[in-house]
Parts: C-alpha cells; structure tokens; sequence
C-alpha cells in the first residue's frame, strides 16, 4: 500500500506541494457533531496553553504517510489531540484506554454513547 | 450524505443526525473520552465546548464578503486591508488572533490563488472551516505545480496573458483574495456587492457573481 501513496523526493508526506495526484475531489460534506467537537477542543487546549499548534503538526506529520488515506482529518486530529494532552500531564493513557472502554459499553452508535 | 436517511426516521419523526446514527468509531470513542476527562479535570466545561461550535458555525464566507464589499467601496478601509489584513478586519470584528492575514487583490493582470500545500491553513474567521477540497491531496499537490488545470477543473479559464500568483498559507500566515469587483455595480449598496462575493471567489478558485445573478 505505501508504494502507491504518490512522495515527492526529498519531501515528508504532509509536504505536498509539487507532487502529482489525479483531478481535485469537488464533493464536500457538512461536518458532523464530533468533527465540530474535535476542532472545538483543539481550539480551547491551545487557547488555554496546554500545547500549540505546532504540537498538533508534529503528531499529525509523525504519523505514516498512510496515515493520510486510512484516517480521515478530524480522526487524524483527535489522534493528535489525545497524545499532546497526554504529552502535557493532561491525561494519561491509562485513564483515556479505560474511559474509551466503558464508552464502548454504553451503546453502538455515537448518539447512544455520547452523552451530549 | 447527512441527506440521505429520509427513511431512517428517530422516534421524534425526524432523520437522525448523521454522525449519531452510525456504528460508533475508534476515533469517535477517543473524541468522546477526551472530551469527557477535560471536563471532569475543570480544563473546559460543556457549555465552553457548545459556546465555541457555536462560533464556529457562525464565521461563514459571509464574513469574508464583507470585508470584500467594504474593500470595493472605501478607499481608507482598502488602504488599511492591504497595510494590515488582520488589524483592518479585527476592527470589523472578525479577529483573526495572533496569525498574520494578508489580502490579495486581483486585477485584470493578475489572479491570485490560495492553498496550504502543508496542512489545511484558511482564513478561518472570514470563510469558516476549509472545504474537504482544499484539504486534498491533489489540491494541494497540484494548485503550485499547475494552477491554471486546478482553476479549470472549478470552471475557471483566464486568458493567457493574465498572471497567476500562488499563495501557500503557513500555520502563522493566512491569504484572503480580494477579487476583482464585477463591471456594471457602479453605485451598488455594499449588500448586494457583498452577495456577489463566493467563498471560492475569496480563496481564487472561483470568480465573483456575475452581476446579472442579482437581477
């Protein structure tokens, strides 16, 4: 699979610029509550200081480049997010793998499990 | 997609929202803890989380249009976008924080064109949240390489002798374009200058209304 993931010589996978790829995607979506939920808590971290924007780029571009195309932008973020709290003393893994799991219990779909 | 569940209604008789009606994810589940332990650690609250959505979804390429209406029509305020994009649209109460704006103005030599070969950087407190477009691959690869195939592909065909400039947004440094203001809205209210504005005519990959759409 990461044979096929167009690089541009010399360049980390996020730096695109100059590469080939094929025809611009035109379709768009509305962003789903969670999408919003994860841009808002990126927001309000870093408003508060708990890390930086340059934190949620260092994660994102240390992920492999399939990263890219198996996650979507706000999985990728949220991915991101989590290991910059954790990074900062915010969180632990323990209680962040714990509390997904009991999540998990709550109900199938997002609706069920969230409680917003 | 959030369209197409018409026959999935809730027991309220109404479709389900999009993102709540499919199997739960990984990253959804992770959304949800993070969230979760914030709140319960006192970083933010519910109400802080719903109150900055809100803001969200209320900073629209409207935003964006305004500043364009107002730079087609005062002089000063043109003036001062281009001394400095992001305290002249502070002050119209679109602030854009720390980052650094700067408007570009196409004219009938020049087009300009906006992208963020990096990441997804977008003026966000004139347009909102960057399309899916803008974050793609091909986007992002191709807008530097080969503009005037990007711009086709959105329905934009400049003659050749009109000069494209490139902009490529860095996480400190956003671009708005000021496209050209239409012929024929000579006098026009600076409303209905502004509804000829598109978002895609703010980010060069689209042209404003022509200004018998409003007629």
């Amino acid at each position: 699979m990461t044979e096929t993931i167009p690089q541009t010589e010399g360049h980390r996978w996020h730096d695109m610029g100059g590469g080939a790829a094929g025809a611009v995607p035109l379709a768009d979506h509305d962003f789903a509550l969670w999408e919003k939920r994860v841009d808002a808590l990126m927001i309000l971290c870093s408003a508060k200081g708990h890390f930086t924007v340059d934190g949620l780029r260092r994660v994102l571009e240390d992920m492999p480049p399939s990263s890219f195309e198996e996650l979507s932008y706000y999985e990728r973020w949220i991915a991101s997010i989590s290991q910059n709290l954790v990074e900062a003393g915010v969180l632990t893994t323990f209680e962040i793998g714990e509390r997904m799991s009991a999540i998990q219990e709550r109900g199938l779909t997002y609706g069920d499990a969230s409680d917003g | 997609m959030p369209h197409d569940h018409h026959d999935h209604l809730s027991p309220s008789g109404h479709p389900f929202r999009a993102d709540n009606d499919h199997p739960l994810s990984y990253w959804q589940a992770l959304e949800i803890a993070v969230r979760e332990l914030l709140i319960e650690k006192g970083v933010t609250t519910a109400a802080e989380i719903a109150g900055q959505i809100d803001a969200m979804d209320n900073r629209t390429p409207a935003n964006g249009a305004a500043v364009v209406a107002l730079a087609w029509t005062d002089p000063d305020f043109r003036a001062a976008l281009q001394h400095d994009a992001s305290m002249a649209t502070a002050e119209m109460g679109f602030d854009i924080g720390p980052m650094k704006l700067i408007a570009v103005e196409n004219t009938a030599e020049l087009h300009n064109i906006v992208v963020c070969t990096l990441c997804s950087c977008y003026p966000r407190n004139l347009l909102g949240l960057p399309p899916d477009w803008y974050k793609s691959r091909a986007y992002r690869s191709r807008t530097v390489r080969e503009p005037r195939r990007v711009l086709a592909e959105f329905g934009v065909t400049l003659p050749e002798a009109t000069h494209i400039r490139v902009h490529d947004s860095t996480a400190d440094m956003r671009y708005i374009v000021i496209p050209a203001r239409p012929k024929g809205t000579d006098g026009w209210s600076k409303k209905d200058l502004a509804d000829l504005v598109t978002r895609d005519s703010m980010v060069g990959t689209g042209l404003p209304k022509s200004p018998d759409a409003l007629v």
